[in-house]
């Protein structure tokens, strides 16, 4: 193997390879080519750094420094400037927004000052498709040690003592369900990988098993040796074709190296994987619906107990945990519990990792510290909301969770207090909201969601969820009444009691969140017919006050569906009956002059 | 939907999958993933000669094909456009990305425009949430959409410039 001076690490998650990281990549290669370079420099893909809102993103090692936005055209100058004359690229480095200076490396940035990264904590630094680089960074120790130095049940002790609660959703103590497991007595028991990842808008299991597949892999088979299963499964949303690649890369490569397969690492511990492919269907992130759809059959929950601890995949004790919820498992080996339960907050240790997204600057992939509060995140992390507007509310855990609202904003973030707050924790979606967001319309969008994932088998959630969205649609359609406000309120809740599953069982807390904390907005909807937000379409009307336009015709010409007319220099007017109230034209005029209604 | 005819060709290749898949009735997914993966879609008749093969019921194979998103029983446009309804994407205004492509293509959401060369579907995050709104066509990424810039990106593809046109 070549000895490299320096390493030229190109982002390879989703969203950079969406802005051509892959080409970026290659023109790399070629260049340092035709340099004679390229024994002497290694360039790699890496999993996602997490920066996404400035992608794609080169780092350059030894030295450390973090380009951002490059694009395939900016190589040569990289190569030219930064490689050969060992000057950095200026105008590619990162500017802090307020100091205007330029931050050379990722530790300097605001973005990453607030992280602590144990789950991602390879995510950027190793080529996710070589073992090497990830044995290069205490990979596969923590496998070692407790094969060799501990019993099963000093491992489950381990993380117990943790503290480290399933980062999927539920939060279920992780070292109670493996000894739940272990206790089960049967022939033959499983190992799941719950990586189905279903809430829109959180990307985090993906980004691990595109980035570190490897940390996945290990966990796996530790918990396997707790437990007492010699089999692995994954099961994977089929849509993420790259993670799929890179685990069935990483799972060949450690079956090569004999840390997967018979008599690992010379003891008597067998254990194998195998990918079970996901199509699609939200509800499967509840374990029991995962269970039976790897089976074969339609992904619907079935009553619990028994719990897969005791029954699960093909009637055999099977533990199931998330991908982010393994990912910190080596890391807990090998620094000690008391190192993990040291972070975060009384109930709620270690880090969380979020997708951090929506109306806000820095949209990317952070991990913080349980016990962070949603300033920091959103203030110092994010660096703020989009285009200056005002904060409204934080949405957290996807289509199961709820808004949490300015009053929350120094309001530590754990599992028990983002219940209390009428949220939750979630897979981690952390959707920012501002001003131009109507409540209720968010509401109605997750509720839709639900819908379409609802599977139907209990009566509550298929139809309660049904007339729930009927109601909210009467609301934002300009139709709705004074009692259909109570009305969401009780049927909400009989929903939330009667449900049979965790999906039926949470989905009307987009609606009661809202309910609580916005219910002036759904006032003015019913009263007044009329949307503070601006956002629904029925009741908003776009005209042109025609003493502030001035006709500069550039409404007149973006405009998509020629709704618009007037001469050069003078007032311009909306056809209603043409309008589709896409807005284009307010966000588009200089001058003030279109006006919502 | 017209009856579809399968050619022995065909009925070959479903009847290879089942039984690289040992013809296990447990496998129904994983043989689904393989047909679909090869034919495009999955029609009544094909799932009539699955049910066929892994000896389960005809109900049973159309109860999973319509319980998954992933499955589809009508085939994709030439070039298949998938708009990402995740929640980021949504309050990036995906919503009306989507309008648009509705209007510009006259179609409706699971549809296809009758030349077969474009379909429109929704998809929930394809994690490329930092280029929020995100449309896909085929494989390609096409990041911070505008409603304007519908027009060029149906555009590119009917004057099959697609190849040269910037993806974010």
């Amino acid at each position: 193997m070549a000895e490299y001076t320096m390493h030229i690490l190109v982002c390879g998650g989703t969203g950079c390879k969406a802005s051509q990281s892959e080409l970026i990549k290659s023109n790399f290669k070629t260049r340092l080519n035709e340099y004679g370079l390229s024994d002497e420099i290694q360039v790699i893909l890496t999993g996602c750094f997490g920066f996404c809102e400035k992608g794609p993103i080169v780092k350059i090692l030894p030295d450390n420094t973090f380009y951002t936005q490059v694009t395939p055209e900016d190589v040569s100058e990289i190569i030219d400037e930064h490689i050969i004359k060992g000057r950095q690229v200026e105008r590619l480095l990162y500017k802090d927004p307020e100091t205007q200076k330029t931050v050379s490396t990722a530790n300097g940035m605001d973005f990453y000052k607030k992280q602590i990264r144990i789950a991602l904590r390879n995510c950027g630094f190793i080529n996710p498709e070589n073992i090497e680089e990830y044995i290069g960074r205490d990979g596969y120790g923590a496998l070692g040690t407790c094969l060799t130095e501990k019993s099963p049940e000093d491992v489950i002790r381990i993380v117990k003592e943790s503290g480290l609660r399933g980062r999927g959703g539920g939060g279920f103590p992780t070292g109670l369900k493996w000894e739940l497991t272990r206790k089960s007595v049967s022939d033959q028991k499983y190992v799941v990988c719950n990586a189905d990842e279903g809430d829109p808008g959180a990307f985090m299991d993906r980004s691990i098993l595109e980035g570190d597949p490897h940390s996945v892999i290990e966990a796996m088979a530790i918990c396997g040796y707790c437990i007492g299963a010699d089999k692995g499964l994954v099961y994977i949303r089929a849509e993420y074709p790259l993670a799929i690649e890179r685990l069935k890369i990483a799972i060949r490569q450690a079956s090569e190296y004999g840390l997967l397969g018979d008599g690992i690492l010379g003891t008597d511990f067998n254990f194998s994987i195998e990918i079970r492919y996901g199509a699609g269907a939200f509800v499967c992130g509840e374990e029991t619906a995962l269970i039976h759809s790897m089976e074969g059959h339609r992904g619907e929950p079935s009553v619990k107990p028994p719990f897969p601890a005791e029954k699960g995949y093909n009637g055999k004790p099977t533990n199931v945990n998330n991908v982010e919820t393994f990912a910190n498992i080596p890391v807990i080996i090998n620094k000690g519990s008391a190192w993990f339960a040291s972070i975060g907050t009384e109930k709620s240790k270690g880090t969380k990792v979020f997708a951090l997204a929506g109306n806000i600057n820095n949209v990317g992939l952070i991990e913080v510290p349980m016990g962070i509060t949603l300033r920091e995140i959103i203030y110092d992390i994010g660096g703020g909301i989009k285009d200056g507007r005002e904060f409204k509310a934080v949405q957290t855990g996807g289509p199961s969770g709820g808004c949490l609202t300015k009053s929350f904003l120094d309001t530590p973030i754990d599992y028990d207090n983002l219940v209390a707050a009428g949220s939750m924790m979630g897979s981690g979606g952390m959707i920012v909201l501002d001003d131009t967001s109507c409540m209720v319309a968010i509401a109605k969008f997750y509720l839709e969601f639900t819908l379409d994932e609802s599977c139907g088998k209990c009566t509550p959630c298929r139809i309660g969820n049904k007339r729930l969205y009927e109601i909210l649609e009467k609301i934002t359609d300009g139709k709705g009444t004074k009692e259909d406000l109570s009305r969401l309120r009780m049927l909400s809740n009989v929903i939330k009691d009667t449900s049979l599953c965790g999906l039926g069982q949470t989905s009307p807390n987009p609606v009661l969140s809202t309910l609580d904390h916005f219910y002036d907005e759904y006032l003015a909807h019913v009263t007044t017919s009329s949307c503070p937000a601006g956002q629904c379409k029925a009741l908003v009307h776009y005209t042109i006050d025609a003493e502030h336009c001035t006709g500069c015709t550039l409404c007149f010409r973006n405009c998509p569906v020629g709704a618009i007319s007037g001469e050069k220099r003078s007032p311009h007017y909306i056809d209603q009956s043409l309008c589709i109230k896409c807005g284009v034209c307010f966000e588009k005029c200089k001058f003030d002059a279109v006006l919502i209604a | 939907m017209p009856g579809i005819k399968l050619s022995e060709k065909t009925i070959g290749q479903i009847k290879t999958i089942c039984s690289d898949f040992g013809n296990q009735g447990s496998e129904l997914i994983n043989v689904l993933h393989q047909v679909q993966g090869k034919l495009g879609y999955l029609p009544a008749e094909v799932q009539e000669v699955i049910a066929k093969e892994l000896n389960i019921s005809v109900a049973k194979v159309y109860g999973v094909v319509t319980f998954y998103s992933y499955f589809t029983m009508i085939p994709l446009g030439e070039f298949p456009i998938s708009i990402c309804m995740g929640t980021a994407c949504y309050v990036r205004g995906s919503e009306q990305v989507l309008a648009e492509f509705k209007r510009q293509l006259k179609v409706e959401v699971g549809q296809s425009t009758p030349d077969g060369q474009f379909s429109l579907n929704c998809l929930r995050c394809v994690g490329a949430c930092g280029l929020a709104p995100v449309v896909m066509v085929g494989e390609k990424v096409f990041g911070r959409v505008s409603p304007q810039m519908v027009k060029n990106i149906i555009a590119d593809y009917k004057e099959g410039t697609a190849g040269e046109a910037k993806s974010a």
